[in-house]
């Protein structure tokens, strides 16, 4: 049996029947990891011994019935910029290269609840700022459909550590499509909830007001089971929203009938690539034929998302970056003459050039004389797009979407020209400045053999639309499974 | 003639607020403690942590607002402001700028001149910061975050006031209110009461202000004072050189009496403040409000006022016993247990008061439980104890806050009421001291008062002197 191939659900209810051990689900995903970590990357952190220490107990735990999840036991991959206790935290910079953080996030903690075994923490873009998985102090993660290609970002290391079945199912975080971008480039499924859905504390924030943290799996029914397990109300983050219902499952429903589909027109022009274009049409034919209405509409302000974005997201990364100083905890350079020096070195040599680059535009948009210019009228226009979508959503259930205008693109194309790259995130960032959900799952590969993914956005709050919406289209494909994981001969099913 | 000026002043007051738990975690507030002791990932800055706003802040803020007079912004706001120094964990400061808690108030002062009003610019909530300590030995600095997160007002006023005097009248007011509502003890010397001073002067009759300086490090009202009367002194010397006084802030050495420029305008540091985005707006309902209001205790001057029906007490006494909320609160729980408020106010104005200068502290220290005052107040009425042996013991009950009637009771202190006893100790006296005697019928009646001491002395203090007096008369008369 391949227990890496199964999904998360699968293999959790093999372990609660006593088919599976939680030991040998964990030999699975190591013994995986021996085979294409050294190809892919995508961990900065492997952690072996808290997991089998773990695993001994979660299994006890089960086979005496105190742990009914069905998450107990499966091995799971954090991205890191979760906070772990006693487990090295990076963000993938150097400036947080010796950081063990003293308490465990939220989000990460209700996995623990559930059983679920942490074997590692992800390799992302440092700061979670970039959409490559190139920014990482810790080297470079490789797409595992064509390693020549980056993975997407900056949730990449999660999104391949799933791809490449490395673990069952990571955790990601989002704040401008850092877990759908990457869960298209890699094949995979990946949701970010409605902002407050799940707490951010413990996550390290990079733009505190766009944040939330979201899982990546192989399949909706995954997504679903463990969004409803790492969701809750939190009064520890001032920002997390007492929910009405988690049971974000009971959406696992294969029925689109009487659905309103729209697709903003804006979206599909030229900077979208045919073969994308084609692909994500053709989910709409689909969905037209189980029963849901599909029409076009003018979404506007498409253009403006993107500046908004990186202003709003720069100018609360500059400050949320600030207390990297070298005085608390981290990276301090080592020679220094007095504070001003310390400061200034260890953050020139503690930060990698793309954290630079935001940290400098965040504080210039928010300098005395700029401050109404930019960040006012960057706010200004979040407000807009959130009316924008308002508005859509009086007419539609659901939005569909690309989830970036390319697939994955090669290894040192995106960060030569960080304009461009930075437009990558048009379908993916006016979802954060709104505060949507949104879930994106593969629906195709293009000629080159790389994944594409489409998008589905609801309403606040309105997960359980675009669950039912991923799930039912879900129903008409096969998962393929990326080509890394058929090496060594082993079919899957 | 020389030119006449005026100053101008304006005061910047942070107010280190009264709760148990910091302002943005659950962590105590606590003064002392060993570094770092009250801390957590909140306080200490940690990557990942967030900030949950402590209630009792907003509504100790509020409470101050209304008692000055100012108008509640109901929908107020956090800021960042963004700084880097080592005592301050996030390197920003949880702060408000654009939309802060009360503004637009006002209160009375009182100075030799007669009354006048203060206004206040803006009341705003904040977050204070750690402590840094130099070790010359090792040659470093350390942080101490306990301090860090602990709850600060501060309270901005318009530049109102002209002299030393008003500025003092202006803080104790402020003190005064704030001690009332429970909100802050404002102990200038221990910092949890700071005035920044901005000061300008300006010719008399000029419409336009000055250039303006703002002074930092006053940690009692005469550091205040004298800083008023230096600045002032320095910016006139600035102007009759014909020299301009530079905008800047400058530090008071207390010591020196001298101030020292810190920054001045040109290097003043752009704090690149932004709504704080991990705190959602505060939405402070009517109904909120009027609780707080309705929570409002008796403020000074209405409890002046109450003194002055309730108590046959003198002005005097009044104005010294509302002086401090403590004081007053000891006076009315006292009272309350022994029903005799110029025997309690006594107690409190002369003997609390001489050992309070005694010990240098403020009627803000006091420790000493009212039942035990009021005790102590039963004792000497039922002639338990003298007045004398009263005083003594006031003063354990002032310093340990012990149990009048067990301590009189264990020490033996109670007056001798055994009359037979009281004859024969007198009898030995007279034995004892012929030659006062005999001093005494020659017609020196000042040795008889000798002969009462050594009364006093033998029965340890524990006989009314008027009954030895009497026994004595009776026994030298009966010698004759």
């Amino acid at each position: 049996m391949e227990l890496m191939g199964l999904t998360a659900v699968e293999l959790g209810k093999k372990i609660q029947a006593g088919e599976v051990k939680v030991k040998e689900a964990l030999d699975a995903a190591y013994k995986q990891i021996e085979k294409v970590e050294g190809t892919i990357h995508s961990f900065v952190t492997i952690e072996k011994e808290e997991a089998y220490q773990c695993a001994n107990k979660v299994q006890q735990l089960i086979d005496t019935k105190k742990l009914t999840s069905i998450l107990s036991g499966v091995p799971v991959a954090i991205k890191d910029n979760m906070c772990t206790k006693g487990l090295r935290t990076t963000c993938s910079s150097k400036i947080l290269e010796n950081f063990v953080p003293s308490y465990t996030a939220e989000a990460v903690k209700n996995l623990e609840k559930a059983g679920a075994i942490i074997i590692g923490k992800t390799n992302m873009d440092e700061f979670a700022m970039g959409s490559t998985t190139e920014t990482s102090f810790y080297g470079i993660t490789k797409n595992p459909w064509n390693t020549a290609h980056v993975p997407g970002g900056s949730s990449g290391g999660s999104c391949t550590a799933v791809a490449a079945e490395e673990c069952s199912f990571a955790l990601g975080s989002d704040t401008g499509g850092s877990i759908r971008q990457p869960s298209s480039f890699c094949g995979v499924t990946g949701i970010k909830p409605t902002y407050g859905t799940i707490s951010r504390y413990g996550l390290i924030a990079y733009g505190s007001s766009l944040d939330q943290i979201g899982p990546i799996a192989k399949d909706v029914t995954d997504c679903a089971v463990i969004l409803e397990t790492i969701s809750s109300y939190d009064p520890k983050d001032s920002t997390s929203i007492k929910r009405e219902s988690y049971h974000f499952t009971s959406a696992l429903k294969d029925s689109v009938k009487g659905m309103r589909i729209g697709i903003p027109r804006d979206y599909f022009t030229d900077g979208l690539e045919e073969e994308v274009k084609e692909s994500i049409l053709q989910v709409a034919d689909i969905l037209k034929e189980k029963g849901a209405i599909v029409e076009e509409f003018d979404l506007s302000l498409v253009e403006y998302a993107i500046p908004a974005y990186y202003i709003i997201a720069s100018a609360e990364a500059s400050s949320n970056l600030a207390r990297f100083d070298g005085v608390k905890y981290g990276y301090r350079t080592k020679e220094y003459e007095g504070l001003h020096n310390m400061y200034k070195k260890t953050r020139s040599e503690g930060f990698g050039a793309e954290v630079k680059r935001r940290i400098m535009l965040g504080s210039f948009v928010l300098s005395s004389g700029y401050y109404d210019a930019y960040y006012l009228k960057a706010l200004r226009t979040k407000a807009l797009i959130k009316q924008a979508f308002d508005k859509a959503f009086q007419s539609f259930d659901v939005i569909l979407a690309p989830a970036s205008p390319t697939t994955a693109p090669l290894i040192g194309e995106s960060l030569n020209d960080p304009i461009k790259m930075y437009l990558g995130d048009i379908y993916t960032v006016a979802v954060n400045l709104a505060g949507l959900p949104g879930i994106t799952v593969p629906c195709g590969l293009d000629k080159k053999g790389l994944p594409i993914g489409v998008q589905f956005l609801g309403d606040c709050f309105m997960e359980e639309k675009i669950i039912r919406a991923a799930y039912t289209f879900e129903q008409t494909k096969k998962y393929i499974r990326c080509p890394i994981c058929e090496k060594g001969g082993n079919q899957h099913e | 003639m020389s030119k006449q000026y005026e100053t101008v002043i304006g005061l910047e007051v942070h107010v280190e607020l009264a709760t148990k738990t910091k302002i943005f975690c659950s962590c105590s507030t606590e003064f002392g403690g060993l570094p770092n002791a009250h801390t957590c990932p909140v306080c200490t800055g940690m990557p990942g942590s967030l900030p949950v706003l402590n209630k009792k802040v907003v509504e100790y803020a509020v409470a101050v607002g209304l008692a000055t007079n100012c108008t509640i912004n109901q929908y107020c706001k956090f800021d960042r402001k963004n700084y880097f120094y080592p005592d301050n964990p996030q390197n920003y400061q949880i702060s408000q700028l654009y939309l802060p808690i009360c503004q637009n108030g006002s209160i009375e002062i009182e100075t030799t001149l007669g009354k006048k009003k203060i206004g206040i610019h803006e009341i705003h909530m904040e977050e204070d910061a750690g402590k840094l300590i130099h070790d010359e030995w090792e040659d470093c600095s350390l942080v101490d975050f306990n301090r860090s997160g602990v709850p600060l007002i501060e309270i901005v006023s318009e530049p109102d006031m002209r002299s030393a005097e008003e500025v003092i009248a202006y803080l104790d007011k402020l003190r005064l209110i704030i001690q009332y509502l429970g909100a802050s003890d404002c102990k200038l010397q221990e910092g949890s009461m700071r005035a920044d001073i901005n000061l300008s002067v300006r010719e008399i009759g000029t419409e336009k202000y000055g250039t303006r300086t703002e002074m930092k490090n006053l940690n009692s009202f005469k550091a205040i004072t004298r800083a008023i009367e230096g600045e002032r002194a320095r910016q006139i010397e600035l102007i009759e050189e014909g020299k301009a006084v530079v905008q800047e802030t400058r530090r008071w050495d207390d010591n020196k009496e001298y101030s020292y420029a810190m920054r001045s305008k040109e290097d003043a540091k752009d704090y690149r403040y932004f709504p704080e985005p991990d705190l959602a707006p505060i939405d402070i309902s009517n109904e909120w409000i009027q609780q707080i209001k309705e929570k409002q205790p008796e403020l000074r001057d209405e409890k002046r006022l109450r003194y002055q029906k309730e108590y046959d007490i003198p002005e005097y006494d009044i104005n010294i016993l509302t002086s401090s909320k403590k004081l007053a609160d000891i006076f009315e729980n006292t009272i309350a247990l022994c029903q005799k408020p110029k025997e309690v106010s006594n107690w409190l104005m002369v003997e609390t008061m001489r050992l309070l200068k005694e010990e240098e502290k403020d009627p803000e220290d006091i420790s000493f439980s009212p039942i035990n005052l009021s005790k102590l107040i039963k004792l000497i009425e039922t002639g338990v104890i003298n007045r004398t042996v009263a005083k003594e013991v006031f003063e354990v009950i002032f310093r340990e806050d012990i149990d009048p009637e067990t301590y009189v009771e264990e020490n033996g202190l109670k007056t001798v009421n055994d009359e037979g006893m009281l004859y024969r100790v007198v009898e030995e006296i007279i034995k004892a001291n012929p030659q006062s005697v005999n001093d005494y019928y020659s017609g020196k009646t000042k040795a008889l008062g000798f002969l009462v001491g050594q009364t006093m002395k033998q029965m340890k203090g524990k006989v009314d002197p008027g009954k030895v007096n009497k026994i004595l008369l009776e026994l030298l008369g009966r010698e004759e």
